[in-house]
């Protein structure tokens, strides 16, 4: 069963068509990547399968479950969670407490007057477990406002990962990235996909990335549906040399 | 210095703030005197400051601004001076009555609220606020209208074979009305540690965030709205017992703007904040008030001057939460 069906989904602003009748079937397991020129709709197109737009037509079917009217918070407790393009941290929280309040949520603590000793144990286990992913330990008690863009990238994707997700959804997460770090994510992406078996689908604008890391990529272009393939197919590919690759040689 | 014994030396300064307030609280009616206070403006202060504190649960811990919150202080103050007039002459009673008329209120009307933000979440408050507001003032037969709600006084507490008369010795009050207020501020410092005061933080640091985290936002801000009210409608319920007396101007808009104000003077992201603020608030109007009419002015001066200065507050003066 694929873990992400999107059917045929519009979104009209007005008379603006930002996403048009695009379908896209992901795999369980499957990393993907969406990419695709500036304006190309990818931001759209990923906001209206987290949720946070509601599409003019067409439906999305996530872990086989038909998810077009459910708001945000539901599909994230149904284990869709993502990064914005935009980090959407808690900054003047600690490393530690951002991350407690994804492993409460995702705990189903969040309307809970107290924990019990053993509920607050795992609860700390848990935490300790998704810092030590990332190598944040150490910062645990930094607040992430004040730590490099690299590290506040790598806490949103912590965060989503302590939901235990069967989707991450990642938008740009190199975005703004020195080499250094856009190397670190990459490897921690590819981490997540390889040793987790995660399926992700991830917007990114660094074609190294892409081509490094991606199963099967989808392009979009100016709303639309341009084509989809493995790595070789889409580098082969002469309709997307023309719209995406060609503006860049 | 290590961040372990960074934090043993945040958790000492904490323990020795605690220590000092409570201390000045407990004593306070033995070395007010000598700084030519009177008991009475100490229970002002804690009735004040427990209000203050319940508008920054909401604004200082939710990002939530209500600026209508005197309604469910005034609808405690009535509720409590309705029950001890009509009902029965027992003081818990009264603040039981006043508590829930208050809260119950303010937690109905937060359903229609809570899809509203930032300035026209407020416009909403204070439209509601004053509603209340001029049914008190119009409704004469009950509430006694403008001249306000007469006719009733605390009475004693009993407990059997001794009474603790609450009417006649003002520091018999003062301790009654401090025990009352360490106990809501017990259930407030509660809740905000527990994960479900998590999510209020999370919902006022970055709401899109939480929204992502999978929290439904509208049900989070309602219960922290409505906790909120009960706080504030408890508050409002120990005012009518403090002056024996309720008006109109407990309900007004105008006395939302003061708890708002005593938060941000204080420091509304510090728990202890808006009583700081209080205390500078009803300390600056009792004396300055005997020397002019125009006190407000010089209080709306030290505002400007605080926002100005120092954006956190007067608390947040006393060392940032800084880790680096």
């Amino acid at each position: 069963m694929s873990t992400l069906e999107v059917r045929s989904v519009s979104k009209r602003f007005g008379s603006l068509v930002a996403v048009r009748d695009i379908s896209m079937t992901v795999a369980k397991g499957e990393l993907r990547a969406v990419i695709g020129p500036n304006g190309a709709g990818k931001t759209t197109f990923f906001n209206l399968i987290s949720g946070f737009l509601a599409p003019s037509s067409g439906s999305i079917v996530f872990d086989g479950r038909n998810v077009t009217a459910l708001p945000a918070h539901q599909r994230v407790n149904l284990g869709m969670a993502r990064t914005f393009q935009i980090t959407e941290i808690f900054p003047e929280l600690t490393v530690l407490e951002n991350i407690r309040i994804a492993t409460e949520a995702a705990a189903g603590y969040r309307l809970r007057p107290w924990l019990n000793r053993a509920e607050a144990a795992d609860l700390a286990r848990r935490i300790e477990e998704t810092l030590a992913l990332a190598a944040l330990s150490g910062k645990a008690d930094r607040l992430v406002g004040e730590l490099a863009h690299g590290d506040q990238r790598a806490t949103e994707i912590m965060m989503a990962l302590a939901l235990k997700p069967h989707l991450l959804l990642l938008d740009e997460p190199t975005a703004g990235m020195g080499d250094q770090e856009t190397y670190e994510i990459t490897q921690l992406i590819r981490r997540l996909h390889k040793d987790s078996r995660l399926t992700i689908v991830l917007i990114e604008h660094d074609m190294r990335v892409v081509f490094h890391l991606a199963d099967r990529i989808t392009v979009l272009d100016q709303g639309s549906f341009l084509a989809e393939g493995t790595p070789q197919e889409i580098a082969a590919n002469e309709a997307v040399q023309t719209a995406y690759l060609g503006q860049a040689a | 210095m290590t961040p372990k014994a960074r934090g043993l030396s945040q958790q000492g300064r904490h323990l020795a703030m605690l220590a000092v307030i409570w201390a000045a609280l407990v004593f306070a009616p033995y070395w007010m005197p000598l700084f030519g206070g009177y008991t009475a403006l100490g229970t002002r202060v804690l009735v004040l400051g427990l209000a203050a504190m319940s508008v920054n649960f909401l604004l200082g811990f939710t990002g939530v601004l209500s600026f209508g919150h005197a309604a469910w202080f005034g609808l405690g103050a009535y509720g409590a001076g309705l029950c001890l007039k009509w009902v029965a002459l027992s003081t818990p009673l009264a603040l039981l009555a006043g508590t829930v008329l208050g809260g119950v209120a303010g937690a109905i009307l937060g359903v229609l609220l809570v899809r509203r933000r930032g300035v026209y979440f407020a416009m909403v408050t204070i439209a509601f606020g004053q509603v209340f507001y001029y049914i008190a003032f119009q409704w004469s037969s009950l509430t006694g209208g403008d001249d306000g709600l007469r006719g009733f006084e605390r009475q004693p507490l009993d407990f059997g074979p001794f009474k603790i008369d609450l009417l006649h010795n003002d520091v018999y009050f003062y301790y009654f009305v401090l025990v009352c207020f360490a106990a809501a501020a017990a259930v407030m410092a509660f809740v905000l540690r527990s994960p479900f005061g998590h999510t209020m933080i999370a919902i006022r640091e970055n709401e899109r965030r939480a929204r992502f985290l999978g929290i439904p936002i509208e049900l989070h801000i309602w219960i922290a709205f409505a906790l909120s009210c009960f706080f504030m409608a408890f508050a409002g319920a120990l005012y009518a017992l403090l002056n024996n007396f309720a008006d109109p101007r407990v309900l007004h808009y105008s006395l939302s703007g003061d708890f708002v104000i005593m938060a941000v003077m204080g420091g509304m992201r510090r728990f202890w904040g808006p009583l700081l603020g209080a205390v500078i608030f009803v300390v600056l109007q009792d004396y300055i008030s005997s020397v002019t009419v125009n006190w407000m002015s010089f209080i709306g001066a030290l505002i400007v001057l605080i926002v100005l200065f120092f954006p956190r507050g007067v608390l947040g003066l006393l060392g940032q939460r800084r880790t680096a």
